[in-house]
């Protein structure tokens, strides 16, 4: 079953609320098409999400990879004009439907954004953002327990503990996205949404995310996109590959291990895509 | 795509084509000159395959190291690492198949002054089935054609059936006359060392199988225990 709606004003459910959640799959996206008014960025995209995996999401500029994954937290709905049709379910529920708060959703599905974006506050006081925001009496010493577990399981604890009085925007590049990993789940989120974490950091601050989101599945369930093959080679455990089609739209026209697409990709387009082979 | 946007992947890999290729054709003279050593008794030609034998070995470690410098600086994947990684171990097997017609021209130089027990029958068609499985197995390599590597990997059995005709033929000649025991020891190494190429490039044609489809264990042949 198929809706569209404009996001702002959210919409009925597609997929019936309570439906039994499909074991090992914690968030699915169903026929997922997203208009920018009268442009479709992306068509009839069918995604499983695994529980505690990570997921690539790779593909040229345009190819709707960005669109996609902000659909995952109703990013989009921030967007003046963008509607989606299809559903997206968190745990078998449509994050889509009409009672569902789109807060809510942001705060059981996290996002890091490509560039690190720390507020201009004390690294505390970036971490217990959230955690306030959620709920204003938390107390100081919950809150400091939440702050160092945040910082460590962000592995970032042991170079800012001594300082976290000081501003977010004095750490390095790689340290401020780390730091923004610690508050995304300082607020316990489900699923992380990163999109581009890396593009903007070194290669060792680079190693070092991907090191992290290595300790991060343990608990939470990722989804990645990126630009850089090598990087969806070495983190990630399942690849989407998405194409731009000719009316501009982008698709999904292969899922599997990533193993799999690295080695062996079914479609020529990935083959050509993963060997650096398009043009 | 009809203009490669990796020219220097693609010069790279064509490079190491071309060098697997003359390994190839190296291997496959020795194996010629091996037999051909062991037939006419010519002791010269014998020596010849062993110093050829050594600048193989040199080519073969050659190939491995462009192999890993092409995957560093490169970074292929998909086929173009496959096809990479399958230049590397038929690089190895090559080189092995040039041991094996070292151990042939050896046993040339050994048998110098003894009379051959037996005609050399078998033995040369094993190494004419197994040189034209090499080429072939390269030619497949060249067209990326998996089709002709598992009919060609299929050859091996003439090659089996023939060692299993030797070995029967060679412990019945020993035991018909001890004195010639020596001479027929050598012989069976011979077949034995024939046998093993013949494995061997069936290997390559697996590895051939791997580049083209990335399908692993095709065609493992049969493991001979070992002679004398």
């Amino acid at each position: 079953m198929i809706f569209s709606n404009t996001l702002s004003s959210m919409s009925k459910t597609a997929v019936a609320i309570g439906a039994p959640i499909e074991s090992g799959v914690k968030m699915r996206a169903e026929a997922v098409s997203i208009f920018y008014g009268a442009f479709r960025a992306v068509a009839e995209v069918s995604l499983p999400i695994r529980e505690r995996k990570i997921t690539a999401i790779i593909g040229p500029s345009g190819c709707g990879k960005s669109t996609l994954i902000r659909a995952f937290n109703r990013m989009n709905d921030l967007v003046a004009g963008a509607r989606i049709a299809g559903a997206i379910t968190l745990d078998g529920e449509d994050i889509y439907a009409a009672a569902v708060d789109a807060v809510a959703v942001r705060r059981r599905v996290g996002m890091v954004f490509q560039r690190p974006n720390p507020f201009p506050k004390s690294i505390y006081d970036n971490v217990a953002y959230g955690v306030r925001l959620a709920d204003p009496r938390t107390a100081r010493s919950v809150l400091d327990g939440i702050v160092e577990d945040s910082l460590r399981r962000a592995a970032l604890w042991d170079e800012v503990k001594d300082k976290l009085k000081e501003s977010g925007m004095a750490l390095s590049g790689g340290q401020q996205q780390r730091l923004c990993i610690a508050r995304a789940i300082a607020i316990e989120p489900e699923v992380i949404l990163m999109d581009e974490p890396c593009s903007a950091l070194d290669p060792i601050a680079t190693i070092k995310i991907e090191e992290l989101m290595q300790d991060l599945k343990e608990r939470y369930t990722i989804v990645i996109v990126t630009h850089n093959m090598q990087q969806a080679a070495r983190a990630s455990d399942y690849t989407a590959m998405m194409m731009m089609r000719p009316d501009r739209a982008g698709e999904m026209i292969e899922l599997d291990a990533t193993q799999v697409i690295f080695t062996t990709p079914k479609d020529k387009r990935t083959e050509d895509y993963v060997s650096g082979r398009f043009g | 795509m009809a203009v490669s946007s990796r020219p220097a992947l693609d010069r790279d890999l064509l490079r190491l084509l071309g060098d697997l290729l003359r390994l190839g054709s190296q291997v496959d003279q020795q194996i010629e000159r091996a037999m051909k050593a062991l037939r006419t008794r010519d002791l010269q030609l014998a020596r010849q395959v062993a110093e050829v034998d050594e600048r193989l070995d040199q080519l073969r470690y050659q190939l491995e190291q462009e192999c890993v410098s092409t995957i560093a600086m490169q970074q292929p994947a998909a086929t173009d690492l496959r096809r990479i990684i399958a230049i590397a171990h038929m690089t190895v097997e090559l080189e092995r198949m040039a041991d094996h017609a070292r151990g042939i021209a050896t046993i040339a130089l050994r048998l110098a002054d003894e009379p051959l027990p037996l005609a050399l029958t078998d033995a040369e068609r094993m190494a004419e089935v197994a040189r034209d499985m090499t080429r072939q197995a390269l030619d497949a390599f060249v067209r990326m054609d998996a089709g002709l590597a598992r009919r060609v990997a299929g050859l091996d059995d003439e090659i089996d059936a023939l060692y299993r005709k030797a070995l029967g033929a060679i412990t019945e000649r020993m035991r018909q006359d001890a004195s010639c025991a020596t001479a027929a020891t050598y012989l069976l190494w011979v077949v034995h060392n024939l046998e093993r190429v013949g494995d061997r490039a069936t290997n390559l044609c697996e590895r051939v199988i791997f580049a083209a489809t990335g399908a692993l264990g095709d065609y493992k042949p049969e493991k001979t225990g070992p002679v004398a």
